[in-house]
């Protein structure tokens, strides 16, 4: 082989795995509703995901296995604690952090937040992750 | 002095600059690895979160700076002509820096965006965007000047578009974190196991053209191979990241098959490493040159190719996502592929730029830090690698709830922390040689 056709090859293995993978991307986006429930994405849940995004949450904890590995899984909070003992932990957070070992930090969060943080978990908690986490723990 | 082009010289502060930062993201990791042992230290100052994103923040502009500087010392010789504007290269240098600065400092008081990697504010992206657009307007106008066209710089110039062209989708943050996840991969993944292993495959052949004599035909040749397998599986690979993300299910057999060949474009450098030093017509002079560039490309097939490979089908995936399995392997790629390669370019550069001559000097202490850092890294990814299999297995397996599997993991914490300090001293060593001893002898 010489340089002008591997540089031919270069380019035509670019141009069919692009081709392909767009067209994968293009299923992926439209399997977005049923598999994400984009339908029940409310207003809440967006704020939520703002608030999430404004504490830098992914920074210490992992969502859907992604983030840092300092804090527990997020994605199925609700289902393992229950919704109650989630408020309390985010209400404490929001007076004087949380944890014993490993601290989160005080946070400011009004009730808005809160409550939209709750419902941006539970929302992700409906997310078809094909059976991820293997079990409630995360 | 050697150089041939006066203008290569602003390649040096490129170097300077990315050790700087380089050092400061060596100090966060001291702290956030301290913090896995004591939670306390510096709370709630500096939290993990906060020390976190610095730490990996300064990591990615200190590589960019590294590739700069590599670019702005290579092109000159390679298109045989002066940079089309030093000018720039200052201005955007000092863009870059100032930039990045007032990045990392924001983020101490909490002036950051959410998602990792992509913490800048909204407004440092777009002068990310604007900076890596004046160099790459300075790069393409220098290549127009030039009186030579290679590979090695077109496919720099591919790397580093693409470098761009991607960083665009840290624009895009959509309200489904679904999608918002499925783009994010396209700036993580598509950088380093896309277009920047471009940037670094061009580097590399650039070295080792220079480090052995050997013909230009041939590593170009090579270098065509190289980024052909990089894209063929690297594009497809990303479906890799989307097993467990809420995306569609065929990404399991797609995402695995073609992530798993991925270790092909690193075999093929170590290949392509070997066969140029075995065809070599002259030993260089430049030793510890030379421990870098085979050194990067050997470290990064451990950490890419290897520690990549033992967790990317879903079958294990689904037990080791988001342990410290990922950041074993994310430490070991990052430093063989990335940091390395900038080394090794550092390495050969800067002596040639150095005031007086570009003779070698003594390269004892160098060669030391290299054994040191690559060494300690290893090590710290083989502590990470022991955590993670027990993390996978109690948290995973046994379904031992998070923070009880962090009790039994301590061991190897504090293993990661010592490799972490001896990584640290021979850092030291490398930087007292390059700032105090060379520059001392080469006045
Ligand atoms: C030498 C001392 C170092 C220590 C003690 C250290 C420690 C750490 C810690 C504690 C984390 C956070 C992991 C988590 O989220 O739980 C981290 C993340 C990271 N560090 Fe380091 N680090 C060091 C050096 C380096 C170097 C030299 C590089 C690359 C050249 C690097 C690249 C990274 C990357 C890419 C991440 C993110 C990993 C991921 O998201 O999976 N670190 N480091
Ligand atoms: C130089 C090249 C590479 C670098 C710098 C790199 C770096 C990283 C980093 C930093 C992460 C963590 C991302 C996060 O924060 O979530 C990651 C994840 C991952 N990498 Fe790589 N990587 C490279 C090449 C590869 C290759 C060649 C493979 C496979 C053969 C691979 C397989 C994976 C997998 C499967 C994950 C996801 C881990 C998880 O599920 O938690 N990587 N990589
Ligand atoms: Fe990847």
């Amino acid at each position: 082989m010489n340089k002008a056709s591997a540089r031919n090859m270069f380019i035509g293995a670019t141009v069919i795995v692009s081709a392909i993978f767009l067209y994968m991307t293009v299923l992926s986006i439209k399997a977005m509703p049923a598999r994400a429930n984009t339908p029940q994405l409310t207003e809440e849940v967006a704020w939520g995901k703002k608030v999430w995004e404004k504490h830098a949450c992914i920074d210490c904890h992992t969502l859907m296995g992604e983030g840092a590995y300092y804090a527990p899984e997020l994605v199925n909070v609700i289902e393992r604690r229950g919704e109650a003992y989630v408020r309390v932990v985010l209400e404490t957070a929001a007076i004087q952090g949380w944890g014993t070992t490993r601290k989160m930090p005080q946070f400011d969060l009004s009730k808005k937040d809160i409550d939209s943080l709750v419902e941006f978990f539970k929302w992700m908690g409906k997310i078809e992750t094909s059976n991820w986490p293997p079990n409630i723990e995360g | 002095m050697t150089y041939k082009y006066e203008s290569q010289r602003v390649a040096f502060p490129y170097f300077v600059a990315a050790l700087g930062l380089f050092a400061a993201q060596i100090l966060f990791g001291i702290v956030i690895g301290i913090q896995y042992l004591a939670p306390d230290f510096l709370f709630p100052a500096i939290p993990f979160n906060i020390a976190r994103m610095i730490h990996i923040n300064l990591l990615v502009v200190w590589i960019i700076f590294g590739f700069m500087g590599s670019a702005y010392y290579l092109l000159p010789e390679e298109v045989e002509g002066e940079i089309y504007s030093v000018k720039l290269a200052w201005l955007h240098f000092w863009m870059f820096l100032v930039g990045g600065a007032t990045a990392i400092v924001g983020y101490l008081f909490r002036w950051h965006d959410g998602r990792e990697f992509l913490e800048q504010p909204f407004i440092i992206k777009v002068a990310i965007v604007i900076v890596v657009l004046m160099f790459i307007f300075n790069m393409v106008m220098t290549m127009i000047k030039g009186r030579r066209r290679t590979s090695i710089t077109i496919v720099l110039l591919i790397g580093f578009l693409g470098l761009a062209l991607f960083y665009l989708f840290a624009f895009f943050k959509p309200d489904n974190m679904v999608m918002d996840k499925y783009f994010w991969w396209w700036v993580v993944h598509m950088w380093v196991e896309g277009v920047w292993e471009l940037i670094m495959a061009a580097i590399l052949s650039f070295l080792l053209i220079k480090l052995t004599g050997v013909d230009r035909e041939v590593a170009e040749k090579w270098l065509y191979i190289i980024i052909g397998l990089t894209f063929l599986t690297g594009i497809i690979g990303t479906g890799h990241h989307y097993y467990w993300i809420g995306t569609p299910e065929f990404w399991q057999i797609w995402g695995a098959w073609f992530s798993a060949i991925e270790v092909l474009p690193f075999v093929a450098m170590i290949a392509f490493s070997l066969r140029m030093v075995s065809l070599r017509s002259r030993k260089h002079p430049n030793g510890a040159a030379l421990h870098w560039t085979i050194g990067t490309a050997i470290v990064s097939f451990l950490g890419a190719g290897v520690l990549g490979f033992m967790h990317t089908l879903p079958q294990i995936n689904y037990y080791t996502h988001g342990t410290q399995m990922t950041a074993s392997h994310g430490h070991l790629a990052f430093f063989g592929a990335y940091a390395m390669i900038v080394m090794a370019m550092a390495s050969y550069a800067v002596p040639n730029l150095r005031r007086k001559t570009g003779e070698i000097m003594s390269q004892k202490a160098e060669i030391f830090a290299f054994w040191t850092m690559v060494i300690s890294m290893v090590c710290i990814a083989l502590s990470l690698t022991g955590a993670g299999v027990v993390q996978s297995y109690l948290q995973r397996v046994l379904a031992t709830s998070y923070m009880e599997t962090q009790s039994h993991m301590g061991i190897f914490y504090g293993m990661r922390l010592f490799f972490g300090a001896t990584f640290t001293l021979g850092f030291i060593v490398y930087l007292y040689d390059f700032f105090l001893l060379k520059r001392a002898t080469s006045r």
